[in-house]
Parts: structure tokens; sequence; C-alpha cells
């Protein structure tokens, strides 16, 4: 607990940081969000990644055409921001076409996504993010208590905006499976936050102490092995993920990498912290669960009276 | 060691997951079976926009061809016929042809009558403009069905999806070329219409602008061979290919492919009515807005068959004769999505995550063995469990496995044993206060429920958002994860709790270390 301010200082730091960041230089939106076309392309043998950039000079379509190795170096992605209505020839039958001399070769993936369904999909990856905190927010108010429920969603937003901080840093592709990795960091670092406020609801009741630093650092150092342990073994099969999974789920990995990392970190440091400053009452919270006892209590006594014949 | 409830559902549970995964794993040809998504077998997935404006256009054409038919049947003269601006105009000559004409457009619904004078002007009303936007999409969707299950692929999906969008997934395409064909087929509009030539300009046809064509109500369209050279037709068509009842590919005399096609009774008599009263003249057979062939009428054409002919392949005559039989688009479809995945980058991604997961399900493993001996043990065959359940579940369900489903799995291996990390530190804690092993065991499984339920709701609640909102691959990953919860309740928590109930007799309270993975100070 003493050393609160120190990790306070330092989240607030990285928080900011992220948020600079992202409005500053903005997401690397890939063309699920931004709309248009991605051509993959494995050769046989090494791709010929200039004469590629040689050939698709040859049509409209590719101006502005992004030409990158995938992976290894046998294959590429041609990347570029238009898209195309028409369904008989399409940009990929297009890129067939022009690459036509440049080896032997397998269209093995065409994407395109065009603008109206990019916003769309943008908009509905936003409400997604909203609608589950609040989910959550919702679930955590019902079961515990509703500063529980803030502190847990600060935390969450703490380690969002962090991941997604390191999103732009990295300049990370955002495309689809990086929202579905956001939503699955919300999930984790609450998992997380929630076992250690499991235990605080726990210690409110068992510790004889009503200091609530105390209760805290008590339940925290208690799961401190669960939070490492669980941590790492997530974070072992993440890794696995990121360096055999191949590139497609690239992104994905390294979003989910980043977000366990920051998810314990604020699991242990930050949530619990934040509890204390939104000022919880432990003596408060005690005697209303005493109240409720005795409610309940007296009930029984009520109905035993009942059933008995006595009222 | 007795039996008790927890171990029976557990092994029930097992026998369940083993009996239903194996169709899958092993890829036998009976039983459920996961259905992989198009991102794993290779595939096609589309989303289409509906031209919804362009079905009224064209409802607007028959509506302007019925009338003038109708006129035509009734002897009224009418003059100066032609649509603008989605309005049908005309005058009648005759004014005692007023309430012929009145009853002919009574009969026909959803449109709103203006005159003035002698003249008309008729344009559909608001409600009648929605029902056709909606038909055309509901249209589309069967449309395209027929199309893609006469085309002979494997279990096609056509579906509506939003309010105006169609879904399109087409799985085990080969080529890029057999892709494009298949997109070439949902295409085609396949709008068959016999036009009438506008014998009195006919010579002009070259050089007619197409305003000057619309002064006569004349449209200039294309040969299908080429382009080069123009006809020019009557805009408003004899008959359209609502009023066909079947296309075949056939071979004319020079073994060249062609497509016959029969008209229903409707089309016979109008088709028949109008060869016989214009022999001589020339009639064109009109795809797509193409001029497929323009042959001079001999004689009155009865029976109501005909022929497309022009040079077509045999492919394509057959895909024509599959679009024809299932009926024109309303509607031209255009695409608003797309993503297309070859056979091999899904078998690539398929052992990528393979690998992946074996790797770090083996990983997970092991750790869990040295960290906590035989409880790590127990937790892992429930992982094990869990696994087989995952994958039977899915297969009884019938759900789609993408990718990021495989990654949803994975990471379900690592986060299923944090249920069971959690009672093991809990049991843990109460045999380092001197707890014995039974009460430890029994207390440590009620502490630590609360837990570990509040925090896969929380990961379940984000899961159910993201299948609600997701997409596609995304979806599978959403699956993947909720089943594994699921599961992972049943293994982790009932599962490893029937075990130890088992066990808990045998275990010697000086092998603490060999159970539980802990050295107590009294061991020493």
């Amino acid at each position: 607990m003493s050393k609160a301010k120190i990790f306070f200082t330092l989240s607030l730091v990285a928080v900011l940081a992220s948020w600079v960041l992202i409005f500053a230089k903005g997401f690397n939106y890939g063309i699920d969000f931004a709309g248009g076309t991605l051509v993959q392309v494995k050769y046989e043998g090494k791709a010929p990644i200039d004469k590629v950039r040689e050939a698709i000079k040859k049509s409209k379509i590719f101006e502005g055409a992004s030409v990158n190795y995938f992976g290894s170096d046998d294959e590429v992605v041609i990347k570029v921001r238009t898209s195309s209505k028409k369904l008989g020839t399409d940009i990929g039958d297009e890129a067939r076409k022009l690459l036509a001399d440049t080896g032997k070769f397998e269209i093995r993936r065409v994407d395109m996504v065009g603008p109206k369904v990019g916003n769309e999909l943008r908009e509905k990856g936003l409400m997604a993010l909203v609608l589950a905190i609040a989910g959550i927010l919702l679930y955590v108010s019902f079961r515990f208590e509703w500063r529980f429920a803030i502190a847990s969603v600060l935390a969450l937003v703490h380690d969002i905006s962090i991941a997604m901080g390191a999103l732009v840093l990295f300049n990370v592709e955002v495309n689809l499976d990086i929202l579905a990795a956001l939503l699955t960091i919300l999930g984790y670092s609450l998992n997380d936050t929630i076992i250690v406020f499991d235990r605080i609801r726990e210690g409110l009741t068992t510790v004889k102490s009503a200091n609530l630093a105390n209760i805290i650092d008590e339940s925290v150092t208690r799961t401190l092995s669960r939070t490492t342990l669980t941590s790492l073994t997530t974070f072992f099969v993440v890794l696995t993920l990121f360096l055999m999974g191949g590139e497609i789920i690239h992104g994905f990995s390294f979003t989910l990498l980043v977000g366990i990392v920051v998810g314990t970190y604020s699991s242990i440091f930050i949530a619990s912290p934040l509890l204390m400053m939104m000022g919880f009452d432990v003596e408060n919270y005690r005697k209303k669960l005493a109240d409720k006892k005795r409610r309940e209590q007296e009930k029984e006594k009520m109905r035993a009276m009942y059933e008995q014949g006595t009222v | 060691m007795k039996l008790n409830y927890r171990v029976v559902i557990f092994i029930a549970a097992a026998i369940f997951g083993l009996a239903l995964s194996v169709p899958s794993l092993l890829n036998l040809q009976k039983g459920p079976k996961i259905t992989l998504g198009l991102d794993l077998q290779g595939g096609l997935h589309m989303l289409l926009g509906v031209d919804t404006q362009k079905a009224i256009e064209s409802k607007i054409k028959s509506l302007a061809s019925s009338i003038k038919y109708a006129a035509e049947d009734e002897d009224l003269i009418v003059d100066d016929f032609k649509i603008k601006d989605g309005a049908i105009h005309f005058e009648l000559l005759d004014k005692d042809d007023m309430p012929k004409m009145d009853e002919i457009l009574k009969k026909i619904k959803g449109i709103s009558i203006q005159k003035e004078g002698l003249k008309y002007t008729i344009t559909l009303t608001p409600e009648e403009i929605e029902s056709i936007k909606k038909y055309a999409i509901t249209q589309a969707v069967d449309t395209i069905r027929n199309r893609l299950d006469q085309f002979g692929l494997a279990e096609p999906t056509v579906a509506k999806q939003g309010k105006d969008k169609i879904l399109v997934e087409v799985p085990g395409i080969k080529t890029p070329q057999q892709e494009q064909r298949i997109r070439e087929l949902i295409a085609k509009a396949a709008h068959l219409q016999l036009m009438a030539i506008d014998e009195e300009r006919a010579a002009n046809a070259d050089r007619m602008t197409p305003a000057e064509a619309a002064q006569y109500g004349d449209v200039i369209l294309e040969d299908a061979q080429n382009p080069h050279r123009k006809y020019l037709v009557k805009e408003i068509p004899i008959l359209d290919g609502s009023m066909l009842t079947d296309a075949r590919v056939a071979f004319d005399q020079n073994n060249q492919p062609v497509i016959n096609f029969t008209l229903n009774s409707q089309g016979a008599q109008i088709f028949g009515d109008f060869t016989g009263k214009n022999v001589g003249k020339r009639l064109a057979v009109v795809l797509d807005n193409k001029v497929y062939s323009a042959p001079v009428i001999r004689e009155r054409i009865g029976g109501g068959s005909g022929q497309i002919s022009g040079g077509f392949s045999v492919k394509e005559a057959h895909d024509v004769a599959i679009a024809l039989r299932s009926g024109a688009l309303l509607a031209p479809v255009f695409m608003e999505e797309k993503r297309s995945v070859g056979p091999s980058l899904g078998a690539d991604s398929i052992k990528a995550s393979m690998i992946a997961l074996i790797t770090g399900f083996v990983a997970v493993v092991i750790f869990m063995l040295l960290y906590y001996g035989i409880a790590g043990a127990i937790a892992d065959v429930a992982l094990i469990v869990n696994l087989f359940l995952i994958l039977a579940i899915m297969a009884l369900f019938g759900a789609t496995l993408t990718l990021p489903g495989m990654a949803g799995i994975v990471l379900t291996v690592g986060m299923a044993v944090d249920a069971n990390v959690i009672i093991n530190e809990r049991i843990r804690e109460l045999l380092y206060e001197g707890k014995s092993v039974t009460k430890a065991i029994e207390q440590g499984y009620a502490n630590a429920f609360s837990a570990i339920l509040d925090a896969n709701i929380t990961t379940l609640i984000a899961a159910v958002v993201l299948y609600a909102y997701g997409t596609g691959p995304i979806k599978g990953f959403a699956i993947t994860m909720s089943i594994g919860i699921l599961a992972s309740m049943l293994t982790a928590i009932l599962g490893t709790h029937g075990i130890w109930q088992m066990l808990e007799n045998r275990i010697d309270k000086k092998k603490l270390n060999l159970w539980f993975g802990i050295k107590l100070e009294g061991d020493r």
C-alpha cells in the first residue's frame, strides 16, 4: 500500500502517454475498419517483390498500393485503400492478371472491405467495447458494491488504454481480430481484479482490523501467488501463439501479450488502491452487512413464530 | 474409494466429450462434426449490397409495357408514350377512350394517376416503392441461392443480413478462376428481353445519340459479340424473362452451344400476337442489355419457345441457363465486402494454430505437474477433458471453428487451469493453517467458488458482447471462449472436486509435498 503513489504515478504517465499517442498519431487502421483491399500472394521460392511492385503499377486500381513480405520471404501482401464494387472482375482477379509474368504464384487470400462496411464495423466495434464495459460495471455493482465496480472499470480503462497505446507505438495494424483481443483483455484483466476483490470482500467480514489498507494488503498478498501463476500460464500459451501461430494471428496475440502483462499489474497495484481512494468505508459496510443479517434473522423468527401459530 | 455423483458426472462428461469429438478429429464420415470456418477450409465470403433503385426503374418499365399492351389490345390510340423521371407519361388521342383506359389502370395496384386533359402521368405510390425495394432484396436472396444450388457446390449459404445486405458464403472453392466464375454467376442480371427493332430508323442506329433515340422512344443497344455493331430498339420490351419457365443448354446444327427457353402461357400469348402482327420485321433477343441475335420474323411463332444463340462457350451457356432458370435479379447486386481464402492458406493456418495449441497445452500441463504434484495432475486431467468437451459441444451444435476460434481454445487452456490454481492455492492455505486434508479440500472448494464464478461470468459478458457484435471469424472466437468457460466450470470445479472426494481418505498427511506440492513445517 505504501508504494501506491509510485504505481499510480507510473500508470498515470503510461495512460496519458497512450492517449497522446492515440490522438496524435492515431491507429493504423487495417482494411476492416478503413476499407480497402488486401491480396496475399505466395510464390514458389522467394517472392520477387520488386517485380510485383513494378507489375501492379500498370493498373490504376493499385495506385498508392503497398507491397510487403508477409511472415516469410516467399509470401507478399499487396494492400491498397481502394475497393471495387464489381462482382464479376474484382481487384483479386486484376492482380492475378497483372502478376502473370512475375513467376509461379498462388493467390491465397483476397479481402476487400467497402468504405460503408468499414465505417459500420468501426461503429459496431466501439459499441461492443462500450457495451462490454457497461455490462461488467452492472454485474460487479450487483455482486459487490458500486465502488468496486468503478474501481474495476477504471482499472479496465487503464489496461485498454495502455494496450491501445502499444498498438499505436508498435504500429500494429488494427483489424477486427485486434478488437477481439481488446475485448478478451477486458474479460481477462477483470478476471484478475475480481479475484482480488473477492478476497477483499471476504476479508471485510473475516479480518478483525477495520483498517481498509490492512485488509487490502492482506488480500493482495494472499492472492498474489494465484495471480502470478495464472498470468504465467496464460502468458505461456499466448506466447506460443505469438511465436508459432502464424503471421495472420500475430497482431492478435501481440495485443493479448501486452494486455496480460498490464492486466496483471493493474489488478495487483492499481485496482485495490483505487478502492481506497474512493473512500470505501469498512465500518459502514460491516454495519450494512450486519443490518441485512439482522433483518433476515428477524424475518426467520417471525416465520418460525407464524408457523408455530403464536402470532 | 467410493464413487460420488461428481465423479459420475465428470466421467459421463469425459465419455461424451471423447465420443463426440472423435468424428471431427479423425475426420470420419459419420457422426456430428465441427464445421470449419471459411478462413480454415478456404472459401468465399461476401456481403452484397442491392441497388434497389434499379428494381424500381425496371418495375416502371414493365408497368409501361403492360399498359401499352393492354391499350393496344383494346385498340386505344396512345401517343407520346414515354418514361421520364420515374413516371410514365402518355396521351390519349380520343376522349372516348378515357373510360376504357381508366378501366385498365384501375386493375393495376400501387400506382397513382394524374390526369391533365387527355395527358396521363402515372407514378408508383411510396408504399409500393418501399415494398418493391423489400421484395428486390428477398428476391435477390432467393435467386442467388437458387443459382448457387444449381451450380453444384457443397452447402453455400445465402442469407439476408441487416436491412439491405446479403451474406453469401461458399466453402470449398478450389481455384481463383472458379471463384471468379461463381461471382460472375451471382452478378449476372439474367435479364432477358424480347424487343422490337425500330425498322423505320434502324439504318441510322450508328449515328444516333442516346438522347435522340429517346425522343422516338428507342434505345441503342450493342451487339453481344461485336460492341461496334449497334441496334436501335423500342425502349419498351415486348416481354421479359419474368414470363420464362425454363432454359436449357442445347447445341445448334453447327454444334455451337445455344440456350432454348420456354415461356409461360401469358408470355406465349404475347409472343404469338406480336410475331403474328410483325411478320417481316426483326425481333431482338436481348440479354442484360446486349443483343444476342435479331432474326427476321417469318411467321407467327406459337408455342412460346425461343432460342438465344451468340457465340457462348459451353461453360458460359451453362451458367447463363442456370441464371435464366433461377430468375432474373430484379436489382443488380454489388460487393460491399469480400473475403476469400485459398485452401492451402486455410490448411497452413490449421497447422500453425495446432502447433501453438499443442505447445501451449504441453507447457501448461508440465508446469502444473511440477508446481502442484498430484493436484496438478488432477487439474491436467480436467483440462484434457475440457478440450474434448469444447470439441464435442461444438460438433453437437454444428458450430463453426474459425482461426480466432482456435486462438480462443488456446486461450481457454490458459484460463481453464486458473480455476484449479485458485482452488489449489486455497487448499494449500488451509493446509498451512493446520486444517485436516478433508477439511482443507472441502473448505478450499467452498472458498474459491465465488471468485471463480464471478470471474467467469464477467468473461462471459465480454464473450457474449463479442458474439453479438462480431462478424464471421470473430463470432467463432466468442463461441469457443464461451463454451470453454462453461465447460471449465464442469471439469475444473465439479470434476476435480469429485476426484478429490474419491481420493481424500488415501492422502498421506506426511506426503503433502507429493499431493499438493507443499512442504509443511511439520514434515521436516
